[in-house]
């Protein structure tokens, strides 16, 4: 009976980079490279349809980075991160036990990298548990705020500008990010996105919303002592009691 | 050295400072009635002089006793003896000038008529001298914080030299891992283009050495380092980068920072074409007319391009050296519009540089 291969995706958008990795996996012959990838949109359409077993990613590539690129492809693939200088992302990984590889690339790190994923694919280790997002929060360099959201639909890819994001609204495990008319689904929690997003311009004024202060027409009074935020556009989104302080400090500055 | 001593127009304005008090005195003379008022005059004048030069002392005393690390009663101590001594050798002197002129026919007398006023010249001696240990201790207070001032200015230009330096040697990490990394995969694959890629980095780390130290090189020069810079990522962006040059033949021996254009292709390259699928150009455009030297740096790039994990260093170091090095001769406008970005720079030719 003849094993299943593990099917690996190379992500680098430098032939020879993709070249090094290309060379040490042909020595393990359970290992088949499904597809090679030279930019962020490429991986995510890449995996969505291949669905491999594990991505060698890059960090930095032309469309998406490799964290964004994280983010869209979801839970399920053992992820190896590949960099050649990053303080900040390096930091994360080790914290956060993320297996990395660092340019130049040396055989016997890889091997253990490659060990690791094995691993964590047979579910000796344990998946991944940190979410994408929070991976990806912890990796940013300090003071810098998140100025785009990567979203997918199927093998699709959008970007939100922060600039053209309304509002967004915690559905369950996702949120939907309003924009533009359209609502977007992403895996996240309502509370790392806030934590990711710049608070002089964005303000969670609910349980479940986040609101782009720049929307904000005005704050009306609801029913005995809450309120609705009117939104440029008309929307109303609902206000909570912390939520209305905060806005109130905010307007009052 | 003794402040107003050292120099003849400062030992002038303090002479000078002694009439009002010459005057007061001459007035005190007069009012107490033992001299004339023509007698007031003509002595208190040469003994003010007389005086002031005693009161030159008050400073060798002022420094022995530095007024914010002595104590109260050694201050009062020591500029109560002072000013007592000074007054004694004041009235000593005094008194063998009146001997003196009392053996003239014009000021017959004057010796026994002065003695009357010899309190009122050791009270006057007092009040002198104690002023004169006032304008010591703001002279000294003076001094010590022009000395302040120029040693923080002195650690200021130091701290500054060292940041220029420091912010010329930088070699991007990046470009050397990723650099590294691309030789470790020609090894295998191509090893003469991966010898080829050891000398070509090597050539423009070779380059770069030493170029902190230097504070101007020919255009020629920086142009070299910039085509080096450029071989090695060619070999790691493969047909990705093209640079289109137009330099102007006169430009090639102006004298420039260095590090001036390498940066800023390195900005092109790292932040422009490397986020493009297909690739770019990079344009590189100088012009030397009428004093001016006037670069420019084009590149494609992808307004959609992921968030830069860091900011550009590059550019803002080029601008704090051209700042710092010319002041407002020199200029620097960067722009991005559509898909181009570009930066202009523009610097004084310096003249005895060009000479040579």
């Amino acid at each position: 009976m003849q094993e299943r291969k593990i099917r690996a995706v190379i992500v680098d958008d430098e032939e020879l980079a993709r070249q090094v990795l290309r060379e040490f996996l042909s020595a393990h012959r359970e290992v088949e490279i499904a597809a090679e990838c030279a930019n962020g949109f490429e991986a995510v359409k890449t995996v969505a349809e291949q669905k491999p077993d594990l991505v060698f990613l890059d960090i930095q590539m032309p469309k998406l980075d490799g964290f964004e690129v994280l983010e869209l492809i979801g839970p399920g693939t053992a992820v190896v991160f590949v960099t050649a200088y990053d303080s900040y992302a390096i930091k994360a990984f080790e914290v956060h036990a993320v297996d990395y590889l660092l340019k130049p690339i040396g055989a016997e790190r890889f091997e253990a990298a490659l060990t690791r994923a094995k691993e964590r694919l047979a579910g000796a280790l344990p998946q991944q548990t940190l979410p994408p997002t929070e991976l990806a929060a912890a990796a940013r360099p300090p003071s810098q705020h998140l100025d785009r959201i990567p979203v997918r639909d199927g093998t699709r890819v959008f970007i939100i500008p922060i600039a053209k994001l309304d509002y967004a609204e915690a559905q369950d495990d996702y949120v939907a990010l309003a924009c533009e008319g359209k609502k977007h689904l992403k895996q996240q929690t309502i509370s790392s996105l806030e934590a990711a997003l710049d608070p002089s311009r964005f303000l969670r004024i609910h349980r479940s919303y986040i609101v782009n202060l720049e929307r904000v027409a005005r704050v009306e009074p609801y029913g005995r002592d809450s309120h609705v935020a009117v939104l440029t556009n008309g929307t109303q989104l609902p206000v909570s009691k912390s939520g209305y302080a905060r806005l109130r400090a905010f307007l009052d500055r | 050295m003794h402040p107003i001593l050292g120099q003849l127009r400062r030992l002038a304005l303090y002479l000078l400072a002694w009439i009002p008090l010459a005057i007061l005195l001459a007035y005190l003379f007069d009012v107490t009635g033992a001299l004339s008022r023509g007698e007031s005059v003509a002595l208190a004048f040469p003994l003010c002089m007389i005086y002031a030069f005693i009161c030159l002392s008050a400073y060798y005393s002022c420094r022995a006793t530095p007024f914010d690390r002595s104590s109260i009663s050694r201050l009062v101590l020591t500029h109560g003896t002072g000013a007592l001594v000074a007054s004694g050798i004041w009235i000593v002197l005094a008194k063998m000038v009146m001997y003196w002129l009392s053996r003239t026919t014009s000021f017959s007398g004057i010796d026994e008529r002065f003695s009357r006023q010899i309190p009122l010249l050791l009270g006057m001696g007092i009040v002198f001298y104690l002023l004169s240990i006032n304008l010591y201790y703001v002279l000294m207070a003076m001094e010590a914080s022009r000395e302040a001032e120029a040693r923080a200015l002195h650690a200021s230009v130091l701290a500054r030299d060292a940041e220029l330096k420091a912010l010329k040697a930088q070699v991007n990490p990046h470009f050397l891992f990723n650099s590294l990394n691309s030789i470790s995969a020609l090894t295998s694959s191509d090893p003469a283009k991966a010898r080829e890629m050891c000398i070509l980095l090597g050539d423009f780390l070779r380059r770069t050495l030493g170029l902190g130290e230097k504070s101007a090189i020919p255009l020629e020069e920086e142009l070299s380092l910039v085509h080096s810079f450029l071989a090695v990522e060619k070999v790691r962006f493969g047909a990705r980068i093209h640079m289109d040059e137009n330099i102007d033949k006169n430009a090639m021996n102006v004298p420039v920072p260095p590090l001036l254009l390498q940066p800023l292709v390195e900005n092109a390259v790292v932040h422009g074409i490397a986020n493009l699928v297909e690739g770019g150009t990079v344009r590189v455009d100088v012009k030397a007319s009428d004093g001016i030297l006037s670069v420019v740096v084009e590149n494609t790039f992808d307004p959609d391009a992921p968030p830069k994990r860091k900011s550009g260093v590059g550019l803002a170091n080029v601008r704090q050296r051209l700042a710092a090095r010319y002041g407002p001769q020199a200029s620097m406008d960067v722009k991005a519009a559509g898909e181009q970005f570009r930066v202009a720079i523009t610097l004084p030719i310096e003249k005895e540089a060009r000479a040579s």
